[in-house]
């Protein structure tokens, strides 16, 4: 695929760029929708299509408006806040508890391995619509739908998974000589795993954060049906805005969202580059 | 010999030949003695996240079961009347006697006082309409009865119960629990014939469930449509390349549900960008605008679009350890470039695109906020049908019980999955 | 036939009262009262003119906090989850007055005492004469009439310059094809597909109670069902004809009245066979005493004669009180006379239907569940 030969038949050139087509429009399928609503976000009219004044590049027809509105409108302020309210008490509490069971978990002589595996997966296969009805009608009767605390916890189960699946990723290729080797040399259990085990899953501890919170920042079925108005989250804003009352600050929300996306991925790539050479698993 | 009387014996005399540790016990003992500590440490490192996923999620899970079959709004509301209606053959011919009605009174006395009454009815109006007017009409009347002669106060402020049927509904469903819920999940009921399907125009979840197969099966085909060139692009770029590349389906995979979704809905509207161009290039004129939302049509071309990165990623990380000489030994043995690739090359990926179809088929089936957004009527999943039932219609078993039909189906779809692939080899990113 | 002759009456006081000077009662201090307040209403428009009208004027005047919430579609599914909890976070609660009914049958919501509860009217009527007949439930405080009827687009090429007289139009695909939005539930669309099937109006409940009856409205639906858009929140049918996305669609008179006359969109509205309903506050049952206090002391605040005349200052709705109607003026901002845009106005309601409150309470449960499975054939 890398390049074609000097003996191909017209057929195969054909083909060769034909699928290269292909593919182009493959992609531009996947990001163009991403990418359509920046400039929407723009629009100085309350619409969600192209105006003529924006088509002919007329700058009477971009305006940052629905920008103001996000930021002054209170609320998606609220929104806004209670998003980051949330998110990283639910990333904190899963990041904690996911990182210690992922490394119970790769241990050598685990009980009933893939069955507590099985459980702590669970979140993350079960539909959410499910968690969501199963969540609502048990948090009502223990008093926690509704509630700050409800949402937080309800988010940090579905965050863990992923936090799990990224931390043993990285223990696979943990060499289990060097806790021996610091055990050896006299250090405690606890030091061990802060000088030695640490530094060596971090990417995986961090990429599995960063899910985590993406997981509570862009929930929005759970704490539709757990939370109240004082939980209302910009997910949720967002969900009753398309349904109810559209206006194109929602565009300009999304817009920001995907700046957000952006730099998640940045990092996350950074993370996974320096993972790889901290385990010699590629010369980059 | 037991092993323990073994180390005993062998502890007792130092110079046997057994290997011993520094502190002079048997190696073999403090190796299990060592195995037992490790253990012991593993588990207390899990304990406190398997504690809390059962906590926060496991027991509502369980709750949510629970539900489906619980029955005890009849008993509670109307305790006296259960007890009394017992007594009842509910085959006979006969209406129940004075006893049951005076019970009925009773109990409905405080009902009214307490305002639950209402609620009964709604519940047993799942399993015989008419019910719940019946609870309300007579919870209107029943402080104004008299005493004594109550079967004909009752028959006199509705007729219906003066019928058999509302009665023995009424003894049918008094026990504790119930399939009923399960029963109206997949449009049946029972009646005094026994188990039986509703008729045609009340059917429903079967309706929904079909669906939802049928749509969430449409969904993972067209994803690995779009998804196999992808990967196998990405597969066969220089690694530079590819990196680039691949952050054109990671981008959408780590944007928002609901940006995605607000995209499509802004691209598919009548009004919406996608339209507009198809008029403004004349391929259709502006009084014919496609209808792409708010049916099946937008459902699926979303949630593909959402799916997507789940397919491209699994197949993109198979096709990347199939070795290319297995191709090139193919060609060179003859085999023109087709036979090469579906032959040899294509069966190499099955692997890749069974753990890619599961994953979108599990995802799709249980998906909830874009059906709900660019569905419409026709382009809904039986979750919508659940959430509905939670927020609007209130019957919440019934809402459980669709729930736990779901979650069957996803954990046997989820247990093929771990056969194939395993649970502990799912990657992101 | 009550209801409807107060209606008239009110309307009529509405388009020939002058402007009444504004008097302001003295706003008791409130003992033992919470600081915050959850109040839930419907978003959009309307909860707009209640922050405008009761929230702010009686948050300036106490300093409490007030927090909204917008689940009034979902009230009652809430209230009895959180009733069940026994942990009731709402204060106050906006519903509509059939789903008030049913909270208060299933004792979710607080039964009121209109006497000592209520404001009495300036003159000093009691809270209860001055409602009347549309206390519809011992636990609801009206607040407005509002009407459910049709709008639709003024510049339709199709229609070649017709436009719908009728609500029968709405059914009419050949003079008046399109898209159409109709409210996901059955209640008020199976009235309006009897009227337009034949049945006369004093008829529609007798044979809508029939299973013939439900199967003949369901068919007339039959006939437009492809080229229906289902709504469940009141701002989706003003946006889709806004967009263009539908031609002719139902929702509440006052959503309307906001695209037509603020939004300046090119639609029109359809009065006829217009549905008159009410919308209030009830009190869930089971607050704790500071925060029954101070939704007590909202409430009576909000609903007096002065405060619901307010509320049509920004809205298109009638209030509830026959004595705020000679205080409804002109439009904050438009400034123009609201008596004209109110369902109520006699150029509006030449042809209304009355809404079967007692009726649809009793078999809402049967005739849903054979809506919902129409629906998702």
């Amino acid at each position: 695929m890398s390049a074609l030969p000097p003996y191909s038949s017209t057929a195969q050139i054909t083909w060769y760029y034909a699928f290269r087509v292909i593919c182009g429009l493959i992609f531009f399928f996947l990001i163009f929708p991403i990418i359509v609503i920046a400039p929407l976000s723009f629009n100085a009219e309350n619409f969600f299509t192209f105006t003529p004044k924006m088509l002919a590049l007329d700058p009477e027809g971009y305006s940052l408006k629905h920008y103001r509105d996000f930021f002054t409108n209170p609320d998606w302020q609220q929104a806004l806040w209670n998003s980051v309210r949330i998110a990283p008490v639910a990333t904190l509490l899963a990041t904690a508890f996911g990182t210690l069971a992922a490394i119970g978990l790769s241990q050598s002589h685990v009980p009933f391995k893939s069955t507590i595996m099985a459980v702590l997966i669970s979140p993350m296969i079960v539909p959410l619509i499910i968690s969501a009805a199963g969540m609502y009608f048990f948090y009502s009767r223990i008093g926690l739908q509704g509630t700050y605390w409800g949402v937080v916890l309800a988010h940090a189960a579905l965050g863990t998974p992923f936090v799990i699946i990224t931390v043993t990723a990285t223990l696979v290729g943990f060499d289990r000589s060097l806790t021996r080797a610091a055990a050896n040399l006299g250090a405690d259990p606890v030091r061990t795993f802060f000088k030695v085990q640490m530094p060596l899953i971090l990417p995986g501890v961090v990429s599995g954060a960063l899910f985590a919170f993406i997981t509570s920042f862009d929930e929005v079925v759970v704490v539709l049906f757990l939370g109240s108005a004082s939980q209302k989250t910009l997910p949720w804003q967002m969900f009753t805005g398309l349904r109810e009352q559209i206006s194109p600050t929602i565009l300009a929300v999304a817009t920001l969202m995907v700046a957000i996306s952006i730099v998640l991925l940045t990092v996350l790539e950074l993370l996974r580059r320096r993972s790889e050479r901290l385990r010699g698993m590629s010369p980059g | 010999m037991s092993s323990a009387t073994t180390d005993a014996a062998i502890s007792a005399t130092p110079d046997d030949g057994v290997v011993r540790a520094a502190d002079g016990t048997p190696l073999k003992k403090s190796l299990a003695r060592a195995l037992r500590r490790e253990k012991t440490r593993s588990f207390l490192l899990i304990a406190p996240l398997l504690l809390f996923i059962l906590i926060s999620f496991i027991a509502p899970i369980a709750d949510m079961l629970f539900r489906s079959v619980e029955n005890n709004i009849v008993e509670d509301t109307i305790p006296r009347t259960v007890e009394a209606l017992k007594e009842w053959d509910p085959d006979s011919d006969e209406l129940p006697s004075e006893d049951v009605f005076a019970a009925l009174h009773a109990d409905l006395e405080i009902a009214v006082k307490q305002r639950i009454h209402t609620r009964l009815g709604s519940r047993l109006n799942y399993e015989a309409s008419g019910m719940s007017g019946l609870f309300r009409k007579t919870g209107r009347s029943v402080r104004r009865m008299d005493e004594g002669n109550y079967r004909e106060q009752f028959i006199e402020a509705d007729e219906d119960w003066g019928e058999l049927e509302t009665w023995r509904v009424i003894r049918r469903f008094s026990a504790p629990y119930t399939a009923g819920y399960f029963l109206n999940a997949v449009d049946a009921e029972r009646t005094s014939e026994g188990i039986e399907l509703k008729p045609e125009n009340e059917r429903i979840y079967l309706t929904l469930f079909n669906r939802t197969l049928v749509m969430s099966l449409a969904i993972t085909l067209s994803c690995l449509l779009l998804g196999f060139p992808i990967a196998y692009l990405l597969a066969h770029l220089s690694l530079r390349t590819s990196n680039m590349l691949l952050i054109l389906v990671l981008l959408p995979f780590w944007t928002s549900l609901l940006v995605r979704t607000s995209a499509w809905k802004v691209l598919l509207q009548q009004q919406g960008v996608i339209n507009d161009f198809l008029v403004w290039i004349g391929l259709i004129d502006d009084a014919n605008r496609l209808v792409m939302i708010n049916n099946q049509t937008g459902t699926i071309i979303a949630m593909t679009h959402i799916l997507l990165p789940f397919m491209i990623l699994p197949l993109f990380s198979v096709m990347k350890t199939i070795s290319p000489s297995y191709v090139r030994a193919a060609k060179s043995l003859g085999a023109n470039d087709w036979t090469a690739f579906w032959r040899v090359y294509f069966p190499q990926t099955i692997p890749g695109i069974g753990a890619g179809a599961i994953l979108v088929f599990i995802l799709s089936i249980g998906y909830y906020i874009t059906p709900e957004l660019v569905g419409g009527t026709s382009g809904i999943f039986i979750s919508n049908r659940i959430a509905y039932h939670i927020s609007s219609s209130l019957n919440w078993g019934l809402a459980a019980a669709l729930g736990t039909i779901l979650l069957a189906l996803v954990m046997l779809l989820f247990y093929v999955y771990d056969k194939i692939v395993g649970i502990d080899n799912v990657k992101l990113g | 036939m009550k209801l409807k002759t107060l209606l008239l009456a009110t309307a009529a006081s509405v388009a020939f009262a002058a402007p009444a000077v504004t008097q302001d009662a003295e706003l008791p201090p409130c003992e033992n009262c919470a600081d915050t307040m959850t109040l839930v209403s419907w978003g959009g428009a309307y909860q707009t003119s209640q922050q405008k009208a009761y929230a702010e004027p009686y948050a300036a005047a106490t300093g409490v906090t007030v927090v909204w919430d917008e689940s009034s579609n979902e009230a009652v599914a809430k209230l009895r989850a959180m009733n069940e909890a026994g942990n009731v976070t709402w204060d106050v609660v906006d519903v509509v007055a059939s789903d008030a009914i049913r909270l208060c049958d299933e004792g979710l919501a607080r039964v009121m005492d209109p006497e000592t509860e209520l404001a009495a009217a300036p003159d000093g009527t009691s809270a209860a004469d001055d409602f009347g007949d549309l206390l519809v439930s011992e636990c609801f405080i009206p607040q407005i009439v509002y009407s459910t009827t049709f709008g639709y687009r003024t510049d339709v090429a199709e229609w070649n310059g017709k436009e719908p007289e009728d609500i029968c139009a709405v059914f009419d695909l050949e003079a008046f094809p399109g898209k159409r939005s109709l409210e996901k539930r059955p209640i008020n669309n199976m009235e309006w597909a009897l009227l337009c099937d034949g049945v006369a109006k004093d008829d529609v409940y007798d044979v809508l109670e029939t299973e013939e009856g439900v199967a003949q409205a369901l068919a007339k639906l039959d006939t437009i069902k492809d080229q229906v858009v289902w709504w469940s929140a009141g701002a989706e049918t003003p946006q889709l004809l806004a967009d263009g996305e539908v031609v002719i669609g139902s929702t509440y008179n006052g959503r309307l009245f906001s695209v037509i006359e603020e939004q300046d969109q090119p639609v029109k509205m359809l009065w006829d066979a217009q549905v008159f309903d009410l919308d209030g506050w009830i009190i869930p049952e089971g607050l704790p005493e500071d925060r029954l206090n101070r939704a007590l002391h909202f409430v009576k605040f909000a609903t007096d004669t002065q405060r619901l005349a307010d509320q049509a200052k920004y809205i298109s709705y009638g209030p509830a009180r026959a004595s705020s109607a000679p205080l409804v003026g002109t439009h904050a901002d438009l400034g123009i006379e609201m008596a004209p845009h109110m369902p109520t106005d006699p150029n509006n309601a030449k042809n209304t239907f009355l809404y079967n409150y007692t009726w649809w309470a009793d078999n809402r449960d049967d005739l849903d569940a054979k809506f919902q499975a129409w629906l998702a054939q």
